[in-house]
């Protein structure tokens, strides 16, 4: 997923806010028990997002109070410098004993042997794997199935938008909670799209006179192409038509040739040409969050992660609110879902004590206090039920996003090797079929270089 | 970087052995510098070198491939559309800032003492490139930002200055521009300054008017000056990275996918740090060649004051 640049600033602030009192929490009460021989292992573990680590201090603080002979020291480091961290960790064989990881990034580590397999910790202490929501286990094996991480959360797309406009224009949430469509003319989703866009002269895009040239409110924004992965823009879209990029987990070759594709993204750029959506140009720029609150966009789709950011900039213009993507011809709502996990570093001089931090990372009890602390969907079910309660109690509702594990309408994040080269040739090539600049007649070539990165 | 041009003078054998005595001290001043060069400079070039003959992706020892990583740039579409957008990047950059430092420095020496005004010029270097960068992504931002709104309501089309393959790479290279225009103005003010002051009494004795005196004096004195400004910036300019990691990352389709992006983007995020290698040495040969040729063209160590 690429970061929003709003995010990684506000991250970056946020880095520099907490980095005052990380440092002081491990200090004390490690030493409170009486372990044999007193000595007290400090487990070190990295993770990237600032939203979460009150909750993860407090899930370290609670596995310290249970387990005197450890003691967690927690380091957060933005995304941006996250992987750079790791990385460079590796080689110099200082990293995190402990690190939150991406299906972006893990295939490279386990490739090279630089995280440890679970398998063994995972049968020994008769872990129960059912606990997490369907997929997000497989998420973290490798081709052969050995586990490397345990799943700590997830994440789904659904469409964020402002109730002030679309209520203005005579839409309910019911109605927005039924939306249709299909790549042929767009279903009620393209007709509500359209009535959302207006002109700078007040003219709604399904009215004549509409000036395309001259929007002042576009019923749909573009965040970016979607590059290889489309995991906010049109995965939703593809997956109702039965369309996915591999066959699964560590597939060998991708499917961007397929008519099914190039149809989904004629339909969605026909929408610049429409001047429903912003040109390629036009999206880019400040954060499709912030065009949102602004009131540049009627509707967005994107993550779960980006929750908070959105409803916590509700204003007198701006009251956000949540709708499942539309259903497809197929009958049903559609999104991605990806998710986190921790992983052990192979360079840990504790792979015991390492191990025993992630299971508790990946047990109910840390679990539940992330679920508490409303900013993610923690990975076992019954945790994720709290986190929507936990929503719920500061008035969001997000039972659109976690819809989609509840009716098992997921796709999984395409996790296979070569991954950021697969990125770096796809990414261009859907900038310029979205700038206009060239046709869905492109990726056919596209999909054969991608595919011949895995002879 | 700019070299000092050494003057080693084999004639002049008999001072050589009188300074023998200073070599000691000197030597003791050269060597905070000279560790730094090696640590920091020395070795993680030679190093690099060796990469760039490996298969190396940080995670597992490198793989000696010979020359096989340099014979794929030849083939490698994307690094010659990188090729071009930098060479787009420097001839703009360079162009306009060096002509309008010049003008800018030129105005201050001749019609101004204010030490206000001299500041303000340097102002925006103060700045740090990332803040630059995303004050002016904003400042430029198509639906939102300051500037397309101004041209919306003079009834002009908005652009997207950073969105738009036609406009992103130029619109990089300016909001650079804007930046370092100030810290090039000084050295080239600098360079003024030392123009001594009785050529230019002597120019208006002879009654010259101030295009001549430009023209005559200030254009030819200023040489040496400009030459180094020149090698620095250019060398400088080649390398811009950090206004596009912070903007566009490279995009849209390539356009502002610069060979210092392309490096990174190949060794942190493909983990291809051999090709990443071997595209650096191709960028310090280019560096190095450019710089030889401005050096020599523009007879960068000599002076037309010493006659």
């Amino acid at each position: 997923m690429k970061k929003s640049l709003a995010t990684t600033a506000t991250l970056a602030i946020a880095v520099g806010a907490l980095a005052g009192c990380s440092g002081g929490g491990s200090d004390d009460g490690s030493s409170e028990g009486s372990g044999q021989g007193g000595d007290v292992t400090t487990i070190s573990y990295g993770l990237w997002d600032s939203n979460q680590l009150p909750a993860y201090q407090q899930c370290a603080d609670d596995f310290a109070a249970a387990n005197p002979q450890y003691t967690v020291d927690i380091e957060q480091i933005g995304w941006d410098d996250y992987w750079s961290k790791i990385t460079t960790g590796f080689v110099s064989g200082e990293n995190y004993d402990v690190f939150t990881s991406h299906v972006a990034y893990y295939p490279e580590f386990q490739k090279n042997n630089q995280v440890l397999p679970l398998d063994e910790y995972i049968a020994r202490d008769g872990l129960d794997m059912s606990i997490y929501q369907d997929g997000l286990v497989e998420l973290w094996q490798d081709p052969d199935g050995v586990q490397y991480g345990l799943p700590k959360d997830f994440d789904t797309v659904s469409l964020f938008y402002n109730v002030q406009m679309t209520e203005e224009a005579g839409y309910s949430a019911e109605d927005l909670a039924n939306l249709t469509w299909n790549p042929e003319d767009g279903g009620t989703y393209e007709e509500f799209i359209a009535h959302m866009t207006v002109d700078k002269n007040g003219v709604r895009g399904d009215e004549p006179g509409f000036d395309k040239d001259n929007v002042e409110t576009y019923g749909l924004w573009m965040e970016g192409s979607g590059g290889a992965d489309g995991q906010t823009q049109w995965t939703f879209l593809t997956a109702s038509l039965g369309w996915e990029q591999t066959d699964g987990p560590w597939a060998t070759s991708y499917r961007y040739d397929d008519p099914v594709f190039a149809e989904t993204i004629d339909w969605w750029y026909s929408l610049v040409e429409k001047g429903y959506m912003p040109t390629f140009a036009a999206q880019e720029g400040i954060s499709w969050a912030d065009q949102l609150i602004a009131g540049k966009a009627a509707m967005v789709p994107n993550g779960s992660w980006m929750t908070g950011y959105v409803f916590g900039a509700a204003s007198d213009t701006f009251t956000p609110a949540v709708a499942p993507t539309p259903v497809g011809p197929d009958g049903q709502s559609w999104s991605m879902m990806n998710g986190l996990a921790d992983n052990i570093s192979a360079t840990t001089d504790n792979p015991d004590a390492a191990w025993e931090w992630v299971k508790y990372l990946g047990s109910a009890e840390c679990q539940d206090v992330v679920a508490e602390a409303a900013v993610v969907f923690p990975a076992i079910k019954t945790s994720t039920d709290k986190a929507v309660v936990a929503f719920e109690a500061g008035g969001v509702d997000v039972t659109a996003f976690t819809g989609h594990v509840d009716d098992g309408t997921t796709v999984l994040f395409p996790i296979t090797d070569n991954k950021s080269d697969v990125n770096s040739i796809m990414t261009p090539v859907m900038e310029a079929i979205m700038s206009g600049s060239a046709g869905t007649d492109t990726l056919a070539d596209a999909n054969a270089n991608v595919n011949a990165l895995f002879e | 970087m700019a070299t000092m041009p050494l003057t080693a003078n084999p004639r002049r054998g008999a001072k050589v052995s009188r300074k023998r005595g200073q070599l000691v001290p000197a030597l003791l001043f050269l060597l905070p510098a000279l560790l730094g060069f090696l640590a920091f400079f020395a070795w993680p070039a030679a190093r690099g070198i060796y990469l760039s003959f490996t298969d190396y992706n940080l995670l597992s020892d490198p793989e000696f491939v010979g020359l096989e990583n340099y014979a794929s740039i030849g083939g490698d579409s994307v690094f010659w559309r990188s090729m071009v957008v930098t060479l787009q990047y420097v001839l703009i950059n360079i162009v306009v800032q060096t002509i309008a430092a010049f003008a800018l420095a030129v105005l201050l020496h001749r019609f101004t003492k204010s030490m206000v005004i001299r500041g303000v010029v340097m102002l925006p270097y103060l700045i740090a490139n990332v803040i630059v960068a995303l004050v002016w992504y904003w400042l430029a931002d198509y639906n939102l930002g300051l500037i397309n709104s101004a041209l919306d309501a003079i009834g002009l089309d908005r652009i997207g200055f950073f969105g738009d393959q036609q406009y992103a790479m130029t619109t990089i290279a300016l909001v650079n521009v804007w930046r370092h225009l100030g810290y090039t103005t000084l050295l080239i003010f600098a360079g003024l300054q030392a123009i001594p002051g009785d050529v230019y009494e002597a120019a208006a004795v002879d009654g010259a008017g101030e295009w001549r005196v430009f023209r005559s004096i200030t254009l030819p004195l200023l040489r040496p000056v400009l030459a180094f400004v020149l090698v620095v910036t250019v060398v400088g300019s080649f390398q811009i990275f950090d206004t596009i990691a912070v903007t566009t990352q490279g995009g849209p389709v390539d356009a502002t996918n610069a060979i210092t992006y392309y490096i990174y983007d190949k060794a942190f995020g493909s983990f291809d740090f051999g090709y990443a290698s071997a595209l650096s040495v191709i960028l310090m040969l280019i560096l190095a060649v450019i710089a030889l040729v401005q050096m020599r063209v523009l007879r960068a160590n000599q002076s037309d004051l010493e006659r």
